[in-house]
């Protein structure tokens, strides 16, 4: 994910009559590959973008065609005074804090594990990526079926090692949100898991074989190669875990729509409520944007924490 | 004397050697045993869910937790092929899922070609934007873009999904760094022998560059068809519906009959696990070298 700089051309500068020509033609040529990437980029990223920033200051409503009356900062003021915003924006963050220790720690330690064997390491890695291409609403089927009350696989283990009274999981306002996380592991644990296995191709093996002859044990030679070696994979392991559990979405509408009584109605789906139910469309953008300062800034801190990195190496 | 202590030594060295050996087995050991049982975690719900899928649903009325039924079988998958919509939501996400990756490889690495050989003037602030438009989640924009698919006129068509797939930014930053690895000489020697642009981008780039198209390919085709929140807000027509949209709806239609419930989610798991099961080595590597999520 790392961005290359481009190199200047010394003839970028070139001057006389050929070189003139040749450098036009190049840029024409350059400029015809790049447009059919450029209009689909500008009408269908950059536009929704600005539009959705303009829509966010305006009344607008599906009710009616264009943007309304002008609303100024009302719509954001609205929002970040709306306990329903921040209740949301409070369920986002706490899906996030639930699920992203498990899916990177589980997963580098089975990375970790897998790494080890001496064969049959395609088997795990089938076994752990194989949820990961489910799709959600597949995952969701099968995990409410999970976790029904009483019939459920999971509760009939539960009572097969003595607890007869376990919590409805999905509709118990203080087990909904852990149940759709601990499905959450389940679903995209693989995806890290990947990742750090990759990391791990990468130390060489004799950094190993050299700690044996000091006499280092597995447990050492993990504490003190193997994790701090994987130091950059897990910068990029965490960011995009943490990235991809703030957009929570697809799991809870699907298991608990947002419920039981609201509690754990994530952002995107308050946008989703708002935007589509209530039809205020302004208002919707005006949190949606709210939401984007918030990656936004998950994104910034990795940069400059990773170009920090990348210079002390 | 030193013959012995020597002797001594070795021997000691020797036995420490093979106490470390007993200590690495045991270690594997406990590896392997830890992985199994992780493995074994993983798997149980995909299992159980074929498992119910395959049992008449009287039996999982009688005994719902128990897994052998003494009368397997293929009812629940018989009924929903019979409705016939999930034929119709397979082929709404295959075409969807297929145009969206071939339209984003196509104009992706063009745009990656153009940026990492071609010195076209202001490529460098082009890249920049689109390097800026890696920071914009899609999700962040479903609001003003309903908006723009709704003026159109194109909510409940196939376009509505494929058209905002195609302009990915990680696509092309993937391309140019892949191109970037291609030494430039091999443009600098066509060009001398007056091939164009396009040709050099036709013919000498785009064979070379099969892992970056496979990775671009398979990630915009396995994006677009598990993508559930744009096609549950754009596709509201049954007959248009992709196959997680659909799924969505089949707990409703369906209430308690938990074997065409599971049919249905083995059936929505079912194609990309093949998929996966076919390229898992292009799919691993994409991800190793790529992070796209």
């Amino acid at each position: 994910m790392s961005i290359q700089t481009i190199p200047v051309y010394a003839d970028e500068r070139a001057t006389g009559t050929t070189g003139a020509t040749k450098r036009r033609d190049e840029s024409r040529s350059g400029w015809g590959l790049t447009a059919p990437f450029l209009i689909f980029y500008v009408l269908f990223l950059v536009g929704p973008t600005v539009y959705g920033i303009v829509m966010s200051f305006f009344n607008s409503s599906l009710e009616h065609s264009g943007l309304g009356g002008f609303a100024g900062p009302d719509n954001y003021t609205q929002a970040l005074t709306s306990s329903d915003f921040w209740q949301s924006m409070w369920h986002t963050v706490l899906f996030t804090l639930m699920t992203t220790p498990p899916l990177v720690a589980i997963a580098l330690l089975l990375a970790i594990f897998t790494d080890r064997l001496a064969r049959g390491r395609w088997f795990f890695r089938l076994i752990f990526f194989a949820p990961y291409v489910v799709p959600s609403a597949a995952m969701a089927l099968i995990w409410t079926w999970l976790y029904t009350p009483q019939i459920g696989l999971w509760d009939s283990w539960l009572s097969a090692v003595g607890i007869s009274n376990p919590p409805n999981w999905l509709a118990d306002p203080s087990w909904a949100m852990a149940s759709v996380a601990l499905a959450t592991v389940w679903w995209t644990l693989g995806f890290n898991f990947v990742l750090y296995l990759a990391g791990l191709q990468e130390i060489p093996r004799n950094l190993y074989e050299a700690a044996a002859v000091d006499g280092a044990s597995r447990w050492h030679q993990m504490r003190r190669i193997t994790i701090p070696l994987l130091n950059r994979t897990t910068a990029l392991v965490l960011v995009l875990q943490i990235i991809a559990s703030l957009k929570i979405f697809d799991q809870i509408f699907l298991m608990t729509s947002g419920g039981p009584n609201y509690s754990t109605r994530p952002l995107l789906e308050y946008v989703y409520d708002i935007g589509f139910t209530d039809f205020r469309t302004g208002y919707a953008a005006a949190a949606s944007m709210l939401y984007f300062l918030l990656i936004l800034a998950v994104s910034l801190v990795w940069f400059f924490v990773s170009r920090h990195q990348q210079k002390g190496a | 004397m030193t013959a012995i202590t020597a002797g001594r030594r070795r021997a000691a060295a020797h036995a420490g050697k093979r106490t470390t050996d007993w200590r690495a087995r045991y270690f594997n050991w406990f590896c392997a045993g830890v992985l199994l049982v992780f493995a074994a975690i993983w798997v149980i719900p995909l299992l159980w869910a074929l498992d119910t899928s395959l049992k008449p649903d009287a039996v999982i009325a009688a005994q719902p937790t128990s897994w052998w039924s003494g009368a397997w079988t293929l009812h629940a998958y018989q009924l929903l092929f019979n409705l016939g919509n999930i034929q119709t939501w397979y082929l709404n996400s295959f075409i969807i899922a297929l145009l969206s990756a071939v339209f984003a490889v196509v104009a992706c690495s063009m745009a990656g070609f153009a940026i990492a050989r071609t010195r076209f003037t202001g490529r460098r602030v082009i890249y920049g934007l689109i390097a800026a438009g890696l920071l914009i989640p899609p999700q962040v924009l479903i609001v003003p873009m309903f908006n723009e698919f709704n003026f159109a006129h194109l909510l409940n068509t196939y376009w509505v999904q494929v058209l905002p797939a195609v302009a990915v930014p990680i696509a092309v930053v993937i391309f140019v760094a892949f191109f970037n690895g291609i030494p430039d000489e091999l443009a600098q020697a066509a060009r001398v022998d007056g091939a164009s642009w396009w040709r050099i981008y036709r013919r000498i780039y785009m064979p070379l560059s099969k892992p970056a198209i496979s990775a671009v390919f398979i990630f915009t085709f396995v994006w677009k068809w598990n993508d559930f929140l744009w096609p549950l807000l754009t596709l509201t027509n049954t007959r248009i519906m992709t196959l997680p949209v659909g799924l969505s709806q089949v707990s409703s239609a369906f209430g308690i009959m938990y074997a065409e419930i599971m049919a249905s989610a083995v059936l929505g798991a079912l194609p990309l696990i093949v998929v996966f099961l076919l390229f898992q080595r292009q799919i691993v590597e994409g991800i190793a070298t790529t992070g796209i999520k």
